[in-house]
């Protein structure tokens, strides 16, 4: 034993005493994880969120929440002389008066957008692989709370800087919690500390900012994170792969040298893309005062979509009794989102309600095999699509000669129409490409090498595909449709009928597919 | 010169040429114009009115008519000044190649020369707002670069955007870029009023604030790049765009090599 | 649940099939070479940052293709940690994937379920626990428990009554009244009627006592746009075309959707688009809505002249300027 090696001896001994940590250590080392490049972007949130607890400390250090108005005497020269917010000023001096400053923003910044960015990406790959079913619902929820607690903090993160579009977007932040109705005007009064723009309002989101909704991110992370590893991750369907097992490389060494690199690798990225490319150019925008506005004034792109929803909304508002209520806001702003968000987090129990299915699943499902659910998420990528396209109408114009009125009017009419396309047309490519499984399953791959046959015909030649190939073609499962008779044995109604109609025909749409290949079907086909 | 008749089948040479020609004819031009500024005798005045009712009658009056009364396609020129025509002419956008939603600026059909004839000529029809001088045009002494930006905020930047790069005005018209524009021609523009843009009067945007708006685009045309590549000053659409084409797209170029296996 | 048929034989994990480093000394010592460089190249970009910090002046310009003209101080310290961290990162993977065993192991999961003899000492346990409370006899302890938990929660919500003051009539009130110049922004120069040409525009606000301050929240509700027109181009009520004065008509700046400054006028089509939302507005019929989401025309203010000739708010704006609310009370 080395001299090192019995200090490291020691200080475990010392830890273990008093914690008893080698067991469960021990076990958690021996977790196992398995390789997939669909699998990285839950550690692409991750590691943001940490790049922005790291550059977000550094910006807080020079950073000055404060609305006081300073008149700025700083070495940027369009701007010498303007009254202006201390949060504004102090976030120029950040730009150009400390070294790094600037490049330190961008990180922050850049580093926002790639999270907002992998949550969406991790978000879809769980849903598209059905890694949301059970066990794993409650991680699925935590999901969507991190993905709007992102949201949130994304734009009082982007209203900070206190410049004209950030003041902007928190006029409009401020419109639309004043359309809620009966409670909508207290709510902005006491969130602005008065009529807008206010006097405490930067002061409290900073708090909110750096404090409270990180604190509440960093809780629900870990829990997110930890119960990844207790319930062990899902794996893609394979060779030796089963739900009662978990193939992949050990944390040690493997996992823990290649995570860890890529925690480096997206800092990395972060850096070269806030070294190469700005983003939010804070000095051109000015500072923000009510009067003012620049011509296309958008939200980062996660809030593009909502914009983009409240720009094709129609002129709708009621007046009565005294009161207004303004559904061109409410609707594309809180009502729509609101459906969207919680729609999204039941999803698992509404799947799990149509096909009857309470059994828990560890393999993935291939997309094409479950064809309703992939054309869900289709539709509901559409969907945002069309409205992110018309939160950048003004931009699309400019850009490519087109009208602002033609674009609304299209998102206006396709937000009705594309979606449901889109969902007929992956539903059908979905069953097209089982066929192509069925196919390559019985007649294996074509080789391109044509063979001329006595009778004088060219066939060309296929090669069976290898065991490994088959058995991820055909190991999935088939759903079936439910039954569930409308009166029980003895022709008494069940109760819920229509509930049970509804739910027998969903699951019906839900079990439609091709059939897959038997081994005695491809047996019968080798004889001939 | 067995060197450079090599290089004649270049497939740069034409165009290369062209510039130089384009380039030479510049040059002359300006030369001619000059002489033309420097000596506005009575004479010398008349004989440009004349050559511009020429240029007019050939280019223009098919549209504006032949009095300047305007017609079905073309509105009426009567009192329009010269810094109107200077403006219109002088950037390329009359004569009107196509009947699209609005002139486009481009490379102008009329040299200097022809564009001070035109102006002269239809000044001397009725008075009207008239071009600013050289003197006038002392953005760099008389403006004030911070005011400006103020300015500019309040007055420009809705239509123009932040960073003077042009918006997206209905029905597919549009605030054009206001990079690479002459200054003389940025003034007519706030005194004229041509096509979507409001007048900006001298009593309500004075000469001085009109120089420090002037003073303030050209700081930002000039400004370089202070935090890398600007993706068209546009704002959040471009940077979104990028995070998910560049950001995204390497983070998953790393991850497919990492857990492809290695040979 | 799934009809399942009879299935094909799962072939189980494939042999592990030994990488070039594994079997060839040659290769094993390339990749290692080549992890040590990846090192090195993110030792390099430490010191490129270190070098850009002390070193490169921050006011010194580049020209990079493409890209244009950059700040070098900016560009090569991220470059630099850019490199620093990228290549660190890929030495790291390169090391794992190359060098470090690569077998895959199987580990085997369980069912999450608890035991049901757990759950039944749970259940159990929590019986006892809660019977030990004697919700079901003690009667009184169960109704003022409810009001005293009732109760306490109120107070933290109370707290937070003085995060702001009370909306009142508050989003009601503008700056301006009768009898108001309007003055321009910026300059408070006050303006005659003939100060604006025909197709001009003015953001104007209400003239302040000299050098008194306007607080933001009045910026917010006071702009005003002043557009002159030519008389006959207007096509208004009579009662909304004595508010306007000779061709010159004013509406609030600030937009009936959602607050954003509603000032791109189009001189031609007479229209104002507001670049929030494209709530398109024709200025020549009271601000009517003629395209995009607001419900409302934008609030017209009266105004007239006074003895010196200025232009003045005749009276205040009869609706309350701005988005929407639930108070608000008229169409």
């Amino acid at each position: 034993m080395t001299s090192a090696e019995k200090r490291l001896g020691a200080a475990a001994n010392f830890v273990d005493e008093r914690l008893g940590a080698a067991s469960w250590v021990k076990k958690s080392l021996n977790k196992v994880f398995p390789d997939h490049w669909s699998f990285m972007f839950g550690e692409i949130c991750m590691y943001s969120f940490i790049i922005l607890l790291l550059s977000g400390t550094f910006l807080t250090l020079w950073f000055d929440p404060s609305q006081r108005e300073v008149v700025y005497e700083g070495v940027y020269e369009p701007l010498k002389g303007i009254t202006m917010s201390a949060a504004y000023a102090s976030t120029l001096d950040i730009s150009f008066e400390i070294r790094g400053g600037l490049l330190m923003r961008q990180i922050h910044h850049w580093s926002a957008n790639i999270f907002m960015a992998a949550i969406v990406a991790h978000l879809l790959r769980v849903f598209f692989t059905g890694a949301f079913r059970k066990p794993r619902e409650f991680n699925w929820i935590l999901g969507i709370i991190l993905l709007t607690l992102g949201l949130v903090e994304g734009l009082l993160g982007y209203s900070l800087p206190d410049d004209l579009l950030s003041g902007t977007g928190l006029r409009i932040t401020a419109a639309i919690v004043q359309a809620i109705p009966l409670v909508g005007t207290y709510l902005t009064f006491f969130l602005f500390g008065g009529a807008f723009p206010g006097v405490g309002f930067l002061p409290r989101i900073f708090t909110i900012h750096i404090l409270l909704l990180p604190g509440i991110f960093l809780a629900v992370i870990t829990i997110h994170v930890m119960l990844v590893w207790y319930q062990k991750h899902t794996q893609f369907p394979g060779p030796g792969r089963t739900e009662k097992n978990v193939v992949g490389h050990p944390i040690l060494p493997v996992y823990m040298a290649k995570a860890g690199g890529f925690f480096f690798i997206v800092f990395g990225v972060t850096a070269f893309l806030s070294a190469v490319a700005s983003i939010n150019p804070i000095w051109l925008y000015g500072p923000y005062t009510p009067g003012q506005i620049s011509a296309g004034s958008q939200p980062d792109w996660y809030m593009g979509w909502l914009d983009g929803l409240v720009r094709m909304a129609p002129p709708w508002e009621t007046h009565a009794l005294g009161h207004t209520i303004s559904w061109n806001i409410l609707i594309p702003a809180l009502i729509v989102p609101g459906i969207i968000f919680t729609g999204m987090a039941f999803y698992p129990f509404i799947e799990a309600w149509i096909t009857g299915d309470k059994r828990e699943h560890h393999l993935l499902d291939r997309p094409r095999n479950v064809p309703n659910r992939t054309a869900l998420g289709v539709m509901s990528i559409t969907f945002v699509i069309i409205s992110l396209i018309n939160g950048g109408n003004d931009i699309l114009a400019t850009h490519f000669d087109l009208s602002i009125n033609q674009i609304m009017w299209f998102s206006r009419i396709s937000i009705f129409i594309l979606p449901p396309i889109a969902f007929v047309v992956t539903k059908r490519l979905c069953l097209s490409l089982q066929r192509a499984d069925r196919d390559l399953v019985l007649h294996g791959v074509e080789t391109g090498q044509l063979v001329r046959m006595p009778s004088g015909e060219f066939v060309e030649i296929h090669q069976p595909i290898s065991d490994e190939k088959r058995w991820i073609l055909t190991s999935h499962e088939q759903p079936a449709a439910l039954e569930l008779p409308a009166s029980d044995a003895r022709g008494v109604r069940r109760p819920g009928a229509i509930k049970n109609k509804l739910r027998v025909r969903l699951s019906k749409a839900n079990a439609v597919a091709i059939p897959k290949v038997s081994p005695g079907e491809l047996k019968e086909i080798e004889h001939h | 010169m067995k060197r450079l008749s090599r290089y004649r089948r270049h497939k740069a040479a034409a165009p290369l040429l062209l510039i130089i020609a384009l380039l030479g004819i510049g040059t002359t031009f300006n030369i001619v114009s000059a002489a033309v500024k420097q000596t506005p005798s009575a004479l010398e005045r008349s004989v440009l009115i004349e050559e511009g009712k020429a240029i007019f009658l050939r280019g223009c009056s098919s549209c504006h008519g032949l009095n300047l009364e305007g017609g079905a396609i073309a509105p009426s020129l009567i009192g329009v000044g010269a810094a109107s025509v200077d403006f219109q002419v002088g950037t390329g956008r009359m004569p009107m190649a196509d009947m699209s939603t609005q002139a486009a600026r481009k490379e102008p059909v009329y040299s200097e020369e022809e564009v001070a004839a035109l102006a002269a000529y239809v000044a001397s029809l009725a008075p009207g707002p008239a071009i600013p001088t050289d003197e006038d045009l002392n953005y760099e002494r008389d403006g004030n670069l911070a005011e400006g930006g103020v300015l500019f905020r309040n007055n420009c930047a809705m239509c123009h955007n932040f960073a003077g790069q042009g918006g997206a005005l209905t029905q597919g018209k549009y605030a054009p870029t206001l990079m690479g524009v002459e200054p003389k021609h940025i003034y007519e523009a706030l005194i004229t009023g041509p096509q979507s843009m409001p007048v900006f009067s001298d009593k309500t945007l004075t000469p001085e604030e009109k120089l420090s708006v002037i003073k303030w685009i050209k700081a930002a045309e000039a400004e370089p790049n202070l935090g890398g590549a600007t993706m068209g000053r546009v704002g959040p659409v471009t940077e979104g765009l990028l995070v998910w084409v560049l950001g995204l797209g390497l983070l998953i170029a790393v991850a497919v090599w990492l857990t492809a296996r290695a040979r | 649940m799934s009809n399942e048929i009879e299935a094909f034989k799962d072939p189980g994990t494939p042999v592990h099939a030994p990488r070039r480093a594994d079997v060839d000394p040659r290769a094993e010592k390339r990749a290692e070479q080549q992890v040590a460089l990846l090192f090195g190249l993110s030792a390099l970009g430490s010191l490129l940052l270190i070098y850009s910090y002390i070193w490169i002046p921050d006011n010194l310009f580049i020209f990079i293709p493409v890209m244009g003209d950059q700040n070098a101080h900016q560009l090569f310290l991220g470059l630099g940690m850019a490199m620093s961290l990228f290549f660190l990162g890929m030495a790291a993977i390169l090391w794992a994937k190359k060098l470090m065993p690569d077998t895959e192991v199987v580990n085997y999961r369980h069912e999450f379920r608890s035991s049901d003899q757990d759950r039944e000492e749970f259940v159990k346990t929590v019986k006892d626990g809660v019977a030990g409370l004697q919700f079901g006899r003690r009667k009184l302890i169960k109704g003022s428990l409810g009001a005293s938990l009732g109760l306490f929660v109120l107070p933290p919500v109370l707290l937070l009554r003085d995060l702001g003051p009370l909306p009142g009539k508050e989003l009601e009130k503008t700056n301006w009244k009768a009898g108001t110049r309007l003055v321009t922004d910026p300059g408070d120069r006050p303006i005659l009627p003939s100060d604006l040409e025909v197709g001009s525009v003015v953001q104007v606000l209400p003239e302040v006592a000299h050098d008194s301050h306007r607080p933001l929240s009045d910026i917010a509700k006071d702009p005003v746009l002043l557009i002159r027109l030519r008389p006959e181009d207007f096509a208004l009520t009579p009662e909304r075309l004595a508010m306007t004065h000779d061709g010159i008509i004013a509406f609030s700046k600030i937009c009936s959707h959602m607050g954003c400054a509603v000032a791109l006028y189009e001189q031609q089509t007479k229209h104002l688009l507001c670049p929030c939302h494209q709530s398109t507005f024709d200025v020549t019929r009271a601000a009517k809505v003629i395209f995009g989401p607001s419900a409302r025309p934008l609030p017209q203010l009266d105004i007239t002249v006074d003895k010196e000739g200025y232009l003045i708010a005749r009276a205040a704006f009869s609706e309350a300027v701005g988005p929407s609310f639930w108070e608000r009370n008229s169409q």
